[in-house]
């Protein structure tokens, strides 16, 4: 019995570590942000890669997405006379949930991994260290612009995703399931609120930040040549896909929850 | 040349452990002003560990490390980042960065650490790669272009860019083939020289130490069993540095197959 209580509290203290550790290195690369020097180049470059970058593998699964969505949506709602909300349904699901979850589970994919992979490499070849010894901070250096460029590009990437989405869902609606395209778009706008796509945007850029810092921090503290690198990319998908679902539905619960 | 009142370098008691293994046990050492100090011993006892504590990568747990008389273990960012503008590195492995063309790995301190403008970096980079023997033609290739003799100029060239007080080589000649690794121990000579800097390097090629070294010191087990001139490691009378220099299997040294 002991034994097991003290697994589990073990278990339980190394959970708490970890958070505590995330949590350090995080407020650690945040504080870097307080003073100079910044890195405009840096940001600017983490920007385009995450962004630009992006835009084909986020534009192509928000335009199926959406597509899907009109299509499934009909045929369901088709059961019970209801396919009117069809264009309201595609609109309401891209700007809240879709648009936001699925553009940001592409971009861990694309750029935690890669994120992870560089620094890790640059960690087991000691260039982190030799950032140090040329008197650069490697949180500053490394972290905080791709911080920064997380937080502000995924709300970028995320009204695209949208604005795809809703056209797949026209493209389907109006070529398929033969809905009046003048129609479709009334009914688009009518029931679309300003904080239906903000609130889509505050969880882009909440996404944004946790797959930057998932790729930062996995990447930071890899040990152990390629195999350490390996295992670094693999948690930095794993776990910044995990906490996109787990703070979707905490914002979710902020935003709708009356 | 050694200045026994005011050493550049001082290292009271410093301990390091990783988990159960204490890697460093109470080091004591001194490096005077000028001086080319070299730490010998095998592989896993410790040396880079110890280079890393006196850089300010790794914090010992106990002990003191004082540079120019400063005390410097558990400096915040300010402090450290002042001391670190006294220090160049070579790393084992180059450790140059892949994203950056040769000259900006070496303008990388100037540019980034000290705010130089990159026009003016640039010639001062360029400089230190001709003191290096490479051209201005290698100046926009990657590092990745490079062969390991030529990377490990290209890191040299980045270690002295600044003109540091104190340069620290780890394992300068480790993979490279003797002809490559004599050119670099005589760059590294001769360009110390020139700077008029202290240098600390660790290695395990004694032709390296020889070459290099002012005074020798050795380390096993964390600790310095041995140190002295570099003109004495012939005749230290000690089993461990003999059975080193020598490069014999039987002796008090036992090497370790696995990792602790």
């Amino acid at each position: 019995m002991t034994e097991t209580l003290s697994a589990i509290g073990a278990v339980f203290l190394a959970f708490l570590a970890a958070v505590g550790g995330l949590a350090r290195f995080a407020v650690q690369a945040l504080a870097a942000a307080a003073s100079p020097p910044y890195f405009p180049r840096l940001i600017a470059r983490q920007v385009l890669y995450i962004g630009y970058y992006s835009l084909p593998v986020v534009g192509l699964t928000a335009l199926f997405t959406g597509m899907v969505l009109a299509l499934q949506s009909y045929t369901g709602f088709s059961r019970f006379n209801a396919q009117s909300a069809v264009a309201t349904v595609v609109v309401l699901s891209m700007t809240r949930e879709l648009g936001p979850v699925i553009a940001s589970l592409m971009v861990a994919g694309r750029v935690g991994a890669a994120m992870a992979a560089e620094i890790g490499t640059m960690r087991v070849t000691e260039q982190i260290d030799a950032l140090t010894t040329l008197s650069t901070d490697p949180l500053r250096y490394l972290v905080l612009p791709r911080l920064i460029a997380g937080l502000v590009t995924l709300p970028v990437l995320v009204l695209i995703a949208d604005i795809v989405g809703v056209f797949g869902g026209f493209l389907v609606g109006t070529y398929k399931l033969e809905f009046n395209p003048v129609a479709y778009l009334t009914q688009t706008e009518q029931y679309l609120e300003t904080m239906d796509v903000v609130s889509g945007l505050v969880k882009a850029a909440v996404f944004g930040f946790l797959i930057a810092l998932m790729g930062c921090y996995h990447g930071y503290h890899s040990r152990g040549g390629a195999e350490g690198v390996g295992q670094a990319t693999t948690h930095a998908v794993v776990s910044a896909s995990i906490l996109i679902l787990i703070f979707n539905y905490a914002l979710t619960q902020a935003f709708f929850s009356r | 040349m050694s200045d026994a009142a005011a050493p550049k370098i001082a290292l009271v008691g410093v301990e390091k452990s990783f988990g159960r293994k204490r890697v460093l046990d109470g080091i004591d050492l001194t490096v005077a002003p000028g001086e080319s100090l070299v730490i010998i011993g095998g592989s896993g006892t410790g040396k880079s560990v110890l280079i890393k504590c006196i850089l300010g990568i790794m914090r010992p747990e106990a002990g003191s490390i004082r540079i120019d008389g400063a005390e410097t273990v558990g400096l915040r960012r300010r402090g450290r980042e002042q001391v670190m503008r006294k220090f160049g590195m070579l790393f084992q492995g180059s450790a140059l960065f892949d994203s950056l063309s040769v000259w900006e790995n070496v303008a990388f301190g100037l540019v980034q650490g000290r705010g130089m403008d990159r026009a003016a970096a640039r010639e001062i980079a360029l400089k230190k790669l001709a003191a290096v023997g490479l051209g201005p033609e290698v100046a926009t290739l990657s590092p990745a272009e490079l062969s390991g003799g030529m990377q490990k100029r290209v890191a040299l060239a980045r270690a002295i860019a600044a003109e540091p007080e104190i340069v620290f080589f780890d394992e300068p000649t480790t993979g490279l083939d003797p002809i490559m690794a004599d050119v670099i121990n005589r760059l590294i000579v001769s360009s110390v020289r020139e700077l008029g800097a202290t240098t600390v390097s660790i290695t395990h090629d004694m032709v390296s130490a020889r070459r290099i070294a002012d005074r020798i010191a050795m380390l096993h087990k964390g600790r310095i069993v041995w140190q002295g001139p570099a003109s004495e490691i012939d005749r230290s009378d000690n089993p461990f540095v003999d059975q080193f220099v020598h490069g014999r299997a039987e002796g008090p040294i036992q090497m370790e197959v696995r990792a602790a």
